[in-house]
């Protein structure tokens, strides 16, 4: 019997004013009473709208309707076969631009709740199933993927099923790339990251931390150790600055690195050496996820006053809304159309405050969005004593600089075609590298992707 | 895991390890630095390349021990393993096309000097070094050094050894005798590189000086270690650790490297690092 309510059934979630002392999840998750209930929602469409939203093509009403029958395992494999990481993207997927945005009871209503789903059968498997290592004939061939983010495993997992040998390269001292030193605990555990890393290791991949290509050694010289093919999945993690005054001042952060000295480094934990700055009261520039995920973490260590400053009004910040949602009811106070000009700071050349002019919208610009224009003496100072720019990354230049033949843009991502080859043969690429600052999931669809090219390239190359 | 293959006291403060790390031996050159963290609660540390041998495999890392990692580390036998050790982080130091160099080492500062005066020796240029320390007990790597330059002048503060005197001096009296440098190379406390490229800036001089800033990942991630070089912002990890001393504002690395200095005296009551070579520069130069 379907259930005809108009919205999802709700989620527990922590109480805001309790979470935003701790490093817990905030969304609890759906029982199995829960996630029968909301699964009844799907009217299982014959065209299937929502498969064709995602990027890795889940087959959505499949897995849904099994869980409705309770065969939870049976569902997960329906979503293992075409998403390796379905954990991780149950809960940082951006579904309401995706799969949900498609589904015909959004029409009237809130969409199904899928991505809810999606996390509650992957942590029903976590919980209840003990990994069988499925016995997979190697087939002697040898790729290595550089960084270990959403699109490296992606594509090595991919690679591991169809009997390659793969070697990821990890600059860092662990695993997982943007979803451990950028997404921080409260939305995405890091032991579900680990579980999801010690699973691509049980199937036959090699994970090699503490290595930098471009550095430690060059793709050419991953060439000459016997790799047939490289994907290059190593983001984008070149943080931005504005370029005004006083941002070298103390208390001034680039997003990046407060939240991997957090988030990595687990500086909220005292049994680790790593420092971080107490503040009182902090200005996260900036209006999309990770400035989101800033401000939170800011709260979270301790912070009376989190303000979230940002040029644009509400309705253009890129940020999901849920995030904007969850950041407000955590008492992040937002100041929108309000741009910096200027970082103040004390005779210790610690942060006293931030300059910011008002702006209003103008005409729609490039983006389609209306452009924010400054009014000329709005200029005005919010007390802060530590200020996180969170205005955008760019993909590292390492790799590109030391490797001939690959080209890329004039904004440094690296230039692949529709099947993630890029200039130089036998080299793929995909993820933030290729795409600038984007999704996980987008991510994971080009590593996938570029899992198939490389699979036909060997296949090829060997014929 | 990383094996600390060798392990031998300079000084009471200062140890040389050879760690066994076969990928950064053959890669590294002069001037380009590790990332160790010595267990999974530690932090991020760079610390400047001293030694490879590359068919050893090992990399040699000589250091201060001043703060957290450092002490940890400094008590690590030969034998034992730290989790991580990454590089080669940064560009080599440029040596190719100078003729009459002058190397300036402070401290254990002279550490980093000493591999940028080797190879600038082993790529033929005339090579004078100064060295300076507080007092005779501290004095490092003396022959590795007087192995590498044409002449070596050893300076200490308090006279106890060498020349009596700073190494700031020793540079206004070899430039004053008439020497004709292309390039001086300063590495030690900030203090100390910022006073030297004083020395040099009447008479144009080219002067290089290693920083060292506080950094997380070296790759140029976290712009953690942002300095102002010739008015602009640059991340020492990518875009140096060796800069223009000319160009370099000093005074604001200073107070960016004690960012973290009373969170540290909280978590361990020792001397603090950045407070120690400040203080050791200061006697060094005013």
């Amino acid at each position: 019997m379907a259930n005809l309510s108009l919205t999802k059934t709700p989620m527990p979630e922590q109480d805001p004013n309790i979470r935003n002392r701790n490093f817990d999840e905030v969304a609890l998750g759906y029982t199995e009473e829960m996630a029968k209930e909301e699964a009844a929602r799907c009217l299982n469409c014959k065209n299937r709208p929502c498969t064709s939203g995602c990027p890795v093509n889940v087959r959505i009403p499949d897995f849904i309707a099994q869980i409705v029958d309770g065969n939870y395992e049976e569902a997960y494999k329906i979503i293992t076969s075409t998403n390796c990481l379905p954990a991780v993207c149950g809960r940082v997927c951006t579904q309401e631009t995706q799969c949900e945005s498609k589904c015909v009871r959004g029409a009237k209503g809130e969409s199904v709740g899928i991505g809810r789903l999606e996390r509650f059968v992957a942590d029903y498997h976590m919980a209840h199933v003990t990994e069988d290592t499925p016995a997979i004939e190697k087939n002697g061939h040898r790729v290595a993927v550089i960084g270990s983010g959403p699109s490296g495993l992606t594509c090595a997992g991919d690679l591991a099923r169809l009997g390659y040998e793969v070697t990821i390269f990890e600059a860092f001292h662990k695993a997982g790339g943007v979803l451990v030193y950028g997404i921080p605990e409260f939305r995405l555990p890091k032991a579900i990251v680990q579980r999801e890393v010690e699973n691509l290791q049980s199937l036959g991949v090699e994970v090699r931390t503490n290595f930098v290509i471009g550095k430690t050694m060059t793709i050419d010289e991953i060439f000459e150790e016997g790799y047939e093919a490289v994907f290059i999945g190593s983001g984008a993690g070149l943080p931005s600055f504005m370029g005004i005054e006083g941002e070298s001042l103390i208390g001034v952060y680039s997003a990046n690195e407060y939240l991997t000295r957090v988030n990595l480094m687990k500086a909220y934990l005292d049994n680790y050496d790593t420092p971080i700055r107490k503040s009182h009261s902090v200005a996260v520039v900036g209006g999309g996820n990770v400035a989101m995920d800033a401000a939170r973490t800011a709260k979270r260590l301790g912070a009376e006053h989190v303000y979230i400053v940002y040029r644009r009004s509400e309705d253009e910040m890129p940020a999901r809304a849920e995030e904007v949602h969850h950041a407000k009811e955590e008492g992040i106070e937002f100041m929108c159309l309000n741009n910096p000009t200027r970082i103040l700071g004390g005779e210790n050349g610690e942060v006293r405050s931030i300059e910011v002019i008002s702006m209003e919208l103008g005409e729609p610009d490039a983006s389609g969005r209306r452009r924010p224009v400054a009014i000329s003496g709005s200029e005005h100072e919010i007390e802060v004593d530590t200020v996180i720019m969170s205005i955008g990354t760019s993909p590292n230049p390492l790799i590109r600089s030391t490797t001939e033949g690959l080209d890329a843009t004039s904004r440094g991502c690296l230039v692949a075609d529709e099947n993630m080859a890029t200039t130089r043969p036998g080299v793929f690429a995909g993820g933030d590298a290729v795409t600038g600052a984007a999704t996980v999931i987008l991510a994971m669809g080009a590593g996938k992707k570029a899992a198939v090219s490389i699979d036909k390239y060997i296949k090829e190359k060997n014929s | 895991m990383f094996k600390i293959v060798s392990k031998r006291q300079l000084n009471e403060a200062v140890t040389l390890m050879d760690i066994e790390a076969p990928y950064i031996a053959k890669k590294a050159r002069a001037g380009q630095f590790i990332i160790f963290r010595i267990d999974e609660y530690g932090e991020r540390i760079p610390l400047t390349i001293a030694d490879t041998d590359p068919e050893k495999g090992t990399v040699t890392i000589i250091f201060q021990a001043v703060g957290t990692s450092t002490i940890a580390l400094a008590k690590k036998n030969e034998g034992d393993y730290i989790s991580d050790f990454v590089g080669p982080l940064g560009n080599a130091t440029e040596i190719e096309g100078y003729k009459n160099v002058c190397v300036v080492g402070g401290g254990v500062g002279c550490a980093i000097a000493y591999p940028s005066a080797k190879a600038l020796h082993n790529a033929g240029a005339h090579v004078d070094m100064i060295a300076g320390f507080r007092n005779k007990d501290i004095v490092i790597l003396e022959d590795e050094m007087r192995a590498v330059s044409d002449n070596l002048y050893v300076t200490t503060d308090d006279g106890s050894y060498g020349e009596k005197g700073f190494v700031t001096n020793k540079l206004q009296s070899l430039i004053d005798a008439g020497n004709k440098y292309d390039l001086v190379i300063a590495i030690g406390p900030i203090p100390m590189m910022k006073f030297l490229a004083e020395v040099t800036r009447p008479y144009g001089i080219k002067t290089l000086v290693s920083l060292n800033p506080i950094m997380i990942d070296g790759t140029g991630m976290c712009g953690g270690c942002r300095v102002t070089v010739g008015g602009k912002i640059r991340f020492a990890c990518v875009d140096g650790p060796d800069f223009d001393g000319h160009e370099v504002d000093f005074d604001e690395l200073m107070r960016r490297n004690a960012y973290y200095k009373a969170q540290e005296r909280e978590s361990a009551s020792h001397p603090c690092r950045m407070l120690a070579s400040a203080d050791e520069a200061v006697k060094e130069d005013k």
